[in-house]
């Protein structure tokens, strides 16, 4: 398959993913569209990452950070909560094949690889919330320094 | 009778504030939302010092330096966003002054009563194409051999949710059904067509009812400081994750794939 393909289906398909989940949590109208755009650029974002071989964590976290600071930006624009944005967002990162890869082999009877899967699941757990994380630091860092020049510039 | 007026009048402010939160925690919000949007509400309406404090079980709230003081219990708890929303809104319309007090009271209890939801079959239809697309997306290895199956058990899975839910409380049992329903129709299908990967169906349609996001809420959390609502919500997402895997795991124990 050829490498423009594979783009154009990971970004429609994971624009769907979102607006899918989105419907399954009533998320209201008028988050429908920026919320499946958020799910969208963070999809991407993780899927680039991780295909230029920056691993697992750090590309889950990139993904988190990008769709936590989508998320304030729409917000603020919508007047809405950022999780309406946030939730269906983050449904493509969140680790659903080693979860179920963790119980299949619990069924099995073979903990070790089930020790394995689940550990997976944890770390990638811990780097979207700490991308979330960040992005909510990052932000308010943001908006402490434009406020502070902006205070600057006054007293000038 | 200034006095008695005055209870009456704390007393308003405190169901209007406990409603706002329960709504607020049932609809699945961070716990650091909720208490700032009720201390928000009871300052607008012009009570001096609120203190709050929320968990995912149980709302407290005192106005007045300990005159009063009320809890309210939160039974069920799922993600409505719409919910969240809407009392934000509400929230948002009062600090404006664009509502008065009874008249939020009135909105806020309409709220409770009737929030508009998506029509089922776009529920549904909505969970079909989660599924398909997230199976093709997880697995990177594009079949589409199973794209279809997915989003067929996928639906089927989120209608027994949203159908075994009206009959039982016990919210796992209905999670358990879903995942057995699942199960069940995937090991059908790869019977019948046998180039299926019953793997992938399944990883697809569990998408629909997966913890994932209550996980990383919980994270969030516990990140933001709320220890005892981030412990919680951990353990819900766990037990949520240990029905959907023994729902599975019954099935495919006992049919075998």
């Amino acid at each position: 398959m050829p490498f423009w393909l594979e783009i154009i289906i990971n970004i429609t398909f994971s624009y769907i993913a979102s607006i899918g989940f989105a419907l399954t949590i009533n998320v209201p109208h008028r988050a429908l569209n920026l919320a499946g755009i958020s799910g969208t650029v963070g999809w991407m974002m993780y899927w680039f990452c991780f295909r230029f071989g920056m691993g697992r964590m750090l590309s889950n976290l990139l993904g988190a950070f990008i769709i936590g600071i989508l998320g304030l930006i729409f917000a603020r624009i919508k007047k809405c909560p950022v999780t309406v944005f946030n939730i269906p967002a983050l449904v493509p990162l969140v680790p659903g094949v080693p979860a179920y890869q963790a119980v299949r082999a619990l069924v099995d009877g073979e903990t070790f690889d089930a020790e394995t899967a689940i550990l997976k699941v944890a770390i990638v757990t811990c780097a979207i919330a700490l991308g979330m994380l960040l992005s909510t630091m990052f932000i308010e860092m943001f908006y402490r320094t434009k406020r502070f020049y902006r205070r600057k510039k006054n007293k000038i | 009778m200034a006095d008695k007026e005055s209870v009456n009048f704390h007393q308003e402010v405190i169901d209007i504030c406990l409603t706002a939160g329960r709504l607020m925690i049932e609809g699945g919000s961070e716990m650091y939302r909720v208490e700032d949007t009720m201390m928000r509400i009871a300052r607008n309406a012009g009570v001096e010092d609120p203190r709050v404090f929320a968990t995912p079980t149980c709302v407290f709230m005192s106005l007045d330096g300990g005159k009063l003081s009320q809890m309210k219990q939160i039974r069920d708890r799922n993600i409505n966003l719409e919910l969240v929303d809407r009392v934000n809104a509400l929230s948002r319309k009062f600090a404006a002054k664009k509502i008065n007090i009874s008249e939020l009271r009135n909105r806020i209890i309409l709220t409770a009563d009737a929030t508009p939801t998506f029509p089922l079959w776009l529920q549904v239809l909505g969970a079909a194409a989660l599924s398909a697309t997230l199976m093709v997306l997880f697995m990177d290895n594009y079949d589409w051999v199973d794209f279809p199956a997915a989003a067929i058990v996928g639906a089927f899975g989120y209608l027994a949710y949203i159908y075994f839910k009206r009959f039982t409380k016990v919210r796992f049992l209905s999670e358990l059904i879903a995942a057995m329903v699942m199960g069940i129709i995937t090991v059908g299908i790869t019977h019948l067509f046998p180039n299926m990967i019953t793997d992938n169906i399944l990883i697809g349609a569990l998408m629909t009812l997966v913890p994932g996001l209550a996980l990383t809420n919980a994270l969030r959390d516990l990140f933001m400081g709320d220890l005892l609502s981030g412990i919680v919500r951990l353990f819900e997402a766990t037990l949520t994750a240990l029905a959907l895997g023994g729902g599975v795991a019954i099935i495919i124990k006992f049919l075998g794939a």
